[in-house]
């Protein structure tokens, strides 16, 4: 007991799973008996004609609305109290833990708790072990601290659906793979809670699989994020070849020996990182496998918000931030992440602008956001880029969840078009979604704007930035407030556009609901506090925090500059302090003039945003469906793919496979046909083979004899 | 003294005979026969070179030969009476059932 709660780690990721266990059980033996039961009967049998087609509302979008509620039986209360119960407690078992690690030196902030060996073939061991070191437990603490928000949410959201057990169970076993990634005290473990989030998507995003193209998002999902994991298998390949080892500390501990023995060659190491990083865009959506998350929008809204918002999309940052030891020592492949990111954060930002769906808004914008976090780790900011991977978490979790609180109070509605005028329905939900929406455009104060302004710093200063760099992401920056403004003005401010119909049941969400909402607004405003850069007379408290993980390495590695780069307040003693604040201040005029743009468009001149895009018809066009891109793909790729495999079906397998198989039945069936001849029934014949056989073999025998 | 090679001669023939019947005839009683035939060539054969090298081997091995060949001839005429009492024929070119 030397290390008091510590020993005590592997709770957090087993509270989920024992979660999974228990409303699996639930799931299995309660909830499924009775939907067969009821899909056995033609409409709801007798609930009547209005209770039937409610539940044909069910079975197509599943929103529901808060009319017709069905009995609920007991056992959705225990679910509804166990699934958010061991989230809730993982979230205090990682909370201790990592009070209890603070208490600790800085240098003797790493803590490893192997649970028992798994894996023992040749000079292959990767035991089952936990780590906990400041950038895994800020990860531990987001997970299960959003997570927790978020399944709390669920409750009420999911309240109508009948498969409410089934959706808890995926929920916490997202929880149970998801604190696996970021506790794994090894690349293997990291994986398997890599594909095990990989797999919950899936099963997420197709929850209502009943839906065509529900069922197709979960399958795009999942063969997307395929494609990256295939890089991360290769890379720990190459790492267990290089470093003899998949463990985080053996392999970051050895990285400055094999590099000095010139092992490990900037080649290698690029061969790596490039290799991690193709994985990275899968899970977190980067070019040029972000479109799937889009896409993932099918899902039940708090799952977009968990899963394709605050968590599983940033596992890819993660990843790259956790080996920024290798990562540093390949400026290649650091350069291609900063551009990817860059890119991505500007390309996906002008999708968002022409979107009406509320939801694909925040999808694009998500990717956005996530091509910042990684511009910050290829400029070596990795620092910065957890920071705006927390503060995103939170505000991206609430503008989710408030569009889940916007869509649960128009029975399922998700275009914008028919919105508008929902401050008065909705007023929590407006405040709350209104201080994220202020937040991510980089309202100076709020969280967004430490973090996003820390990226932009670091973009522009770092000896891996550049001003283009600056410029791309500032850029995105005025987009992303211009098009959220949109989303806002669009939905809560004007003159109603809705259906009457939905109009009429248009209501505040339950507490479940507004509750998380209101704790995420406010993390969402001041989550930023911890950061606050040195600059602005804050201490950067966040920056200390992760200094142990990021700066040792950083100073082992070969590129002393970078070092200096990762320091962001090291790094800005080389720029005068005007320099930054006035950045600062540009990047904020920039935000403002997004949001004044978007006040001018959708408040002022409404009927301007139509006028514009029927001046340029095409340029609208293009935008509107997304550049082409997934058109683009489909020509490019799925359609080549689908052709190949077409091919090799038809000439491959159709006629070199099965003409083996059948070829030979064919061969001995004419043999047999030739030789079944030999067999006519006739003892006479016999006796005359047996004959001729005898004086063969008498004669081979005489002429042996006679020869010799 | 007849020459040896004359009793392995009368014992080639006798065989022949016996062989040649068993292949050509259709007759199920015929070619019983000629087996026995053939069976009796062999017995000359070994009744001549047992006599003609002094052991009693030969007479003895003679001796068990009939005594098969009564054994075979009984069991062949049953299982032949029982046949023509199935197919009422004894050809065997019309008993050729067993065949694929």
């Amino acid at each position: 007991m030397v290390n008091g709660i510590l020993d005590y780690l592997w709770l957090v990721p087993a509270l989920p799973l024992l979660g999974v266990v228990l409303n699996g059980a639930i799931a299995l033996f309660a909830e499924r008996p009775l939907l067969l039961k009821e899909a056995g009967l033609p409409l709801a049998g007798g609930h009547g004609a209005a209770h039937g087609s409610h539940d044909d509302a069910h079975g197509t979008s599943s929103h529901g609305s808060a009319h017709g509620h069905h009995e609920s039986p007991a056992y959705r209360k225990l679910v509804a109290l166990i699934a958010p119960g061991v989230v809730g407690a993982a979230f205090v078992v990682a909370l201790l833990c990592v009070l209890s690690l603070a208490s600790r030196p800085a240098d003797g902030r790493t803590f490893v708790q192997i649970l028992f060996p798994w894996i023992q073939a040749g000079s292959l061991l990767v035991p089952a072990g936990l780590q906990l070191d400041p950038l895994s437990s800020v990860m531990a603490l987001v997970v299960t601290g959003v997570g927790f928000l978020i399944h709390v949410y669920s409750v009420g959201y999911m309240s109508h659906e009948r498969a409410f057990a089934r959706y808890f169970v995926y929920l916490n076993l997202f929880m149970f793979a998801m604190l696996t990634l970021v506790l794994a005290n090894n690349y293997l473990l990291m994986f398997v809670g890599w594909e095990g989030v990989g797999l919950c998507s899936y099963l997420l995003i197709g929850f209502w699989y009943e839906k065509q193209s529900a069922s197709d998002a979960g399958k795009k999902a999942f063969v997307a994020n395929r494609i990256g994991d295939f890089g991360v298998l290769l890379a720990m390949f190459l790492v267990f070849w290089t470093f003899g080892s998949l463990s985080y500390t053996e392999v970051f501990a050895k990285v400055p020996l094999l590099r000095e023995s010139g092992v490990l060659t900037t080649g290698l190491a690029t061969a790596i990182t490039l290799l991690l990083f193709l994985g990275a865009t899968g899970k977190s959506a980067q070019i040029p496998l972000y479109v799937w998350l889009p896409d993932a929008m099918e899902g039940p809204t708090p799952v977009s918000a968990l899963i394709h918002a605050a968590t599983m999309v940033t596992a890819g940052v993660y990843m790259v931030a956790r080996s920024s030891a290798l990562f540093l020592l390949a400026p290649d492949t650091m350069m291609v992440v900063a551009v990817i990111g860059a890119i991505t954060a500007i390309f996906s930002a002008t999708i968002g602008i022409c979107q009406t769906d509320i939801k694909r808004v925040l999808a694009y914008s998500t990717v956005s956001q996530l091509g910042y976090m990684f511009l910050a780790c290829g400029v070596g900011a990795f620092t910065a880029g957890i920071f705006h991977l927390v503060t995103h978490a939170f505000f991206k979790a609430l503008l989710f969840l408030g569009s889940g609180s916007v869509i649960h109070a128009l029975s399922g509605e998700q275009d914008m078009r028919k919105m508008g005028g929902l401050r008065k329905y909705v007023p929590v939900t407006f405040f709350t979604m209104f201080a994220a929406t202020l937040a991510i455009a980089g309202i100076p104060g709020l969280s967004g704007f430490f973090s996003k302004d820390e990226i932009l710093w670091q973009a522009f200063s770092s000896p891996h930035g550049s001003p283009v760099l600056w410029g791309v992401a500032a850029a995105a920056a005025g987009i992303t407030a211009f098009y959220m403004f949109r989303l806002v003005f669009l939905t809560f401010f004007g003159d109603s556009r809705m259906d009457p119909e939905v109009e009429k049941h248009a209501h505040e969400s339950p507490w479940t609901m507004t509750v998380p909402l209101s704790i995420l607004a406010v993390l969402s405003v001041a989550g930023g506090w911890v950061g606050i850069p040195a600059v602005l007379g804050g201490s950067n408290f966040f920056e200390h925090w992760l200094a142990p993980v990021f700066h040792p390495v950083a100073a082992a590695g070969a590129h002393g500059a970078a070092a200096a780069g990762a320091h962001g307040a090291q790094g800005a003693v080389h720029h005068p302090v005007v320099l930054e604040i006035g950045l600062m201040a540009l990047s904020v005029a920039i935000a403002l003039c997004g949001i004044g743009l978007a006040y001018f468009l959708y408040r002022v001149r409404t009927g301007k945003p139509d006028e514009i895009a029927a001046r340029w018809p095409n340029l609208y066009d293009v935008v509107y469906h997304k550049y082409y891109i997934d058109e683009f793909y489909e020509w490019a790729v799925i359609r080549r793919i689908v052709n190949f495999s077409t091919g090799l079906w038809q000439m491959f397998d159709a006629l070199f496979i099965d003409g083996i198989v059948n070829g030979a039945a064919a061969l001995v069936r004419a043999a047999g046909e030739r030789v079944r001849r030999l067999q006519g029934g006739v003892v006479g014949g016999y006796a005359f083979s047996l004959l001729a056989g005898a004086v063969l073999l008498v004669g081979y025998i005489l002429y042996r004899s006679v020869v010799q | 003294m007849i020459e040896p090679s004359a009793y392995l001669l009368l014992s080639a023939i006798l065989f022949g005979i016996g062989v040649v019947g068993v292949v050509t005839r259709k007759n199920v009683l015929i070619i019983l026969m000629s087996v026995e035939l053939m069976l009796n060539g062999v017995n000359v054969a070994f009744v001549a070179v047992g006599s003609f090298l002094g052991d009693a081997a030969g007479g003895v091995f003679a001796f068990m030969v009939m005594t098969v060949a009564a054994a075979e001839a009984a069991v062949g005429l049953a299982l032949l009476i029982a046949l023509y009492r199935l197919k009422e024929t004894i050809d065997i070119t019309e008993l050729k059932v067993l065949k694929w």
